[in-house]
């Protein structure tokens, strides 16, 4: 959870600062072989998503076509080109907490945010993931905030439990 | 050298052959719907599946290699299910309706389909999702249709190098097309259109123009008239069951006249007014150089071809000042035919419809380019592949295969064997040179058959040295000069000769074209050009140049008669007006 903590100070970082970072990265490993899904994870890891200017550049440096490298990111679900939220809420849609309500808070969540999974609400607050059990099967139904895990919850409690991490 | 059985026949190849090309030797053919010769095997559509002994699965034909020993079967029942299977789940989600596919005469997954005998759907998935592109001028994309074989990613990506195309996204919603699904309009596509002449399906097709060249025959107030493209007379045959490399220039020319066309023109024609204004231009910049030691971009590339034009303008900017500021020869034919032509019959260039018959998709986005007419007239209308000129005269009920030969119009009808080869690699240097080394020294190039050997054929980089010898007094400064030029073929090609130009390799003259083989391998063309189709179009070619009497570009009296009427002299005031441009850095434009 550290890497969601480090992206709320990067979130604003400007192209010009991405443009080094990246630049700094490649400098140390531009000859290894299979470079790529290693500079994207360090570079998803430091800013929370996968910033266009760094994507260009990394297809650029080494030479493989941006195609090529969008059809890499776009193949892992773990990669994500959409700036996240100051608060990432992550809900659970493991078996348990499935059939206990999952899908019911997952709705309510939805609906409070107006957003789907892969969003951010347009003032930057929060952004939707799903997530596939967080091994706390027997609090079920879960949901994560910012990594900190929320017990048994019920629909009708998600405004309330949201308000608290909006600023 | 390996031996192995397949279907209990011997069979012997050399190591690492794989199963499908030693089946292929053999004459059994494995079925496949993503391989494409020279290439690596994808092993993605899974249709080429055969059965090895002692092996727990089936395996993809294409991509395993033979053992010693090996036994192989092709047609075992386990065999035939399972390729059938693997047919009726692509069929399960292929998004497309054969009854109104443009592709339906040549679809490979219908053909196959057919061949399997399957004829009810078992079945029913969800459809691929469909996203259609139209946002360039020359494709048309339809991700519905795309099966993923990925045959279009490598050619864009190992012929063209490109790289406007690859896999984004995963799994069932995964589809082919240029990063995070963008359209190709966004990103440096040239257009070239190798991946609909390569797709198995309608996955990709050319932007018919069918429709408005119908709707200008039919409107009697306009003068429509046709050119065709040199290479259209060696390949339009195979939209008719002829064998690849079956030249067929004289009905070719009488179907075109059945259709309606007003007058039938040549490509041709604007090839050798190219030679001629292309040639001087070569001239002009080696004197410049030489003579009057300017600064001067050398060595001068060639134009016609618009996917390399697009190419040198987006990833090569540096080098938009050695491209002929010629305009391609169907761009030339346009504005003559819509200046000095139109004169002559006494038309309005506004009443004149000029449509181009093309071996080449991108020719469609260079017909509209804004550089491409005069006085808000564009020089060409429509432009039809080879492909929708076939379809159109089986629109129009003509029976191909019996019409009579006939010849093309006057005045821009005439042509050089010179002008043939513009279809083939090699070929516009070739032609530039008979010219030039003729110009400059007053005697014919002396070689066989006016050919230059080390410029021909189907390698990606050709080079020759001329030297230039007994030259006229006003050429004197050329004289012991060895003219270098070269010749690529495909982009990837392109970059191999613009890296040693870079490197300081002296050339004074390259000719690229964008297509494997040049135009008579073009985007445009009838399916599927392999190798072998490309050696036989070329050797036709070759045939229509060497049957001609009319070997050089400038002794064409119709040439002649165009500088004396109209132009003048070679880049005149009136060529740079109506046959020359220049062309920009393409800034807007996202790297693919």
């Amino acid at each position: 959870m550290a890497a969601e903590d480090n992206k709320n100070q990067q979130a604003l970082a400007t192209d010009e600062e991405i443009l080094t970072y990246v630049d700094h990265l490649i400098a140390e490993c531009r000859e290894k072989p299979g470079i790529v899904i290693p500079l994207l994870q360090i570079t998803q890891k430091k800013y929370g998503y996968l910033p266009e200017p760094a994507l260009r550049k990394i297809s650029h440096e080494l030479h493989i076509p941006y195609s090529e490298v969008a059809g890499i990111v776009g193949f892992y679900a773990y990669f994500s080109i959409q700036a996240k939220g100051k608060n990432v809420v992550r809900v659970c849609q493991g078996t348990a907490c499935h059939v206990l309500g999952g899908n019911e808070v997952f709705a309510a969540v939805k609906k409070e945010l107006k957003i789907d999974v892969g969003e951010t609400t347009p003032d930057g607050q929060f952004s939707l993931a799903v997530g596939r059990c967080f091994g706390a099967c027997g609090m079920a139904p879960v949901i994560m905030v910012n990594g900190e895990m929320i017990q048994q919850v019920k629909p009708s409690q998600i405004k309330r439990i949201l308000r608290k991490y909006k600023k | 050298m390996i031996k192995l059985y397949i279907d209990n026949q011997p069979v012997e190849v050399p190591a690492n052959t794989s199963i499908l090309d030693a089946g292929r030797g053999v004459g059994i053919k494995i079925p496949t719907l993503c391989f494409i010769e020279n290439f690596e095997a994808k092993g993605a559509c899974r249709v080429c599946l055969v059965e090895v002994k002692g092996a727990k699965n089936l395996v993809a034909a294409c991509s395993t290699t033979v053992l010693e020993g090996m036994e192989i079967f092709t047609n075992s029942k386990t065999v035939r299910d399972s390729r059938r299977f693997v047919v009726e789940m692509l069929l399960s989600e292929h998004n497309g309706d054969c009854k109104t596919c443009l592709r339906n005469d040549d679809c490979e997954l219908r053909q196959l389909a057919s061949e399997m005998g399957i004829n009810v759907l078992e079945f029913e998935g969800e459809p691929a999702p469909q996203n259609i592109d139209d946002s360039t001028p020359a494709l048309i994309r339809d991700s519905g249709k795309c099966i993923k074989c990925r045959r279009c990613v490598t050619i864009c990506n190992e012929v063209q190098g490109v790289g406007a195309l690859f896999p984004q996204g995963r799994g069932f919603y995964s589809s082919i097309g240029p990063s995070f699904a963008e359209n190709l309009a966004a990103v440096a596509c040239v257009q070239c259109g190798q991946c609909a002449a390569i797709c198995p399906v309608g996955a990709i097709i050319e932007k018919d123009h069918i429709a408005g060249v119908w709707q200008a025959i039919d409107n009697p107030s306009k003068h429509v008239i046709v050119q065709t493209a040199p290479a259209i007379r060696a390949a339009l045959g195979e939209c008719f069951g002829y064998e690849p490399g079956t030249l067929v220039t004289g009905k070719m020319v009488s179907a075109l006249r059945r259709l309606g066309f007003d007058k039938v023109f040549d490509t041709n024609f604007g090839a050798d007014l190219t030679i001629v204004e292309e040639g001087t231009e070569l001239l002009h910049r080696l004197k410049k150089a030489l003579v009057d030691k300017q600064p001067v971009a050398l060595p001068q590339f060639t134009s016609c071809s618009p996917g390399w034009i697009n190419f040198v303008e987006f990833y090569y900017p540096d080098f938009l000042e050695n491209l002929s500021t010629c305009k391609s020869p169907q761009q030339m034919f346009g504005a003559i035919a819509k200046t000095y032509y139109a004169e002559k019959i006494g038309k309005r260039p506004e009443d004149i419809v000029v449509v181009s018959v093309m071996p080449c998709t991108a020719k469609k986005y260079e017909a509209q380019r804004p550089e491409m007419s005069h006085n808000g007239i564009r020089d060409v209308d429509y432009v039809l592949t080879t492909r929708e000129l076939g379809r159109m005269i089986k629109q129009a009920g003509i029976d191909f295969r019996s019409l009579p030969d006939s010849k093309m119009d006057s005045p821009l009808g005439i042509s050089s064997g010179a002008a043939d080869i513009f279809a083939n690699t090699g070929g516009v240097m070739e032609a530039a040179i008979r010219t030039v080394y003729e110009i400059v020294t007053g005697r014919p190039l002396p070689t066989n058959q006016l050919h230059i050997e080390p410029l021909m054929g189907l390698d990606g980089l050709k080079k020759a040295t001329l030297k230039i010898e007994g030259t006229l007094p006003e050429w004197q400064f050329l004289e012991g000069i060895e003219l270098k030029v070269g010749v690529a073929h495909s982009l990837t090609n392109a970059v191999r000769i613009i890296d040693a130009v870079k490197k300081g390799e002296e050339f004074h003259f390259i000719e690229v074209m964008t297509c494997p083989g040049g135009c008579i391998g073009g985007g445009g063309q009838p399916r599927f050009t392999t190798n072998e189709v490309r050696k036989k179009r070329i050797a036709a070619i070759y045939q229509e140049d060497e049957g001609k009497t009319l070997r050089k570009s400038h002794e064409n009296p119709d040439i002649k008669q165009l500088y004396a009427e109209f132009l003048g002299k070679p880049l005149g005031e009136k060529s740079h007006q109506l046959l020359h441009t220049h062309y920009k850095a393409k800034e807007n434009l996202k790297p693919t």
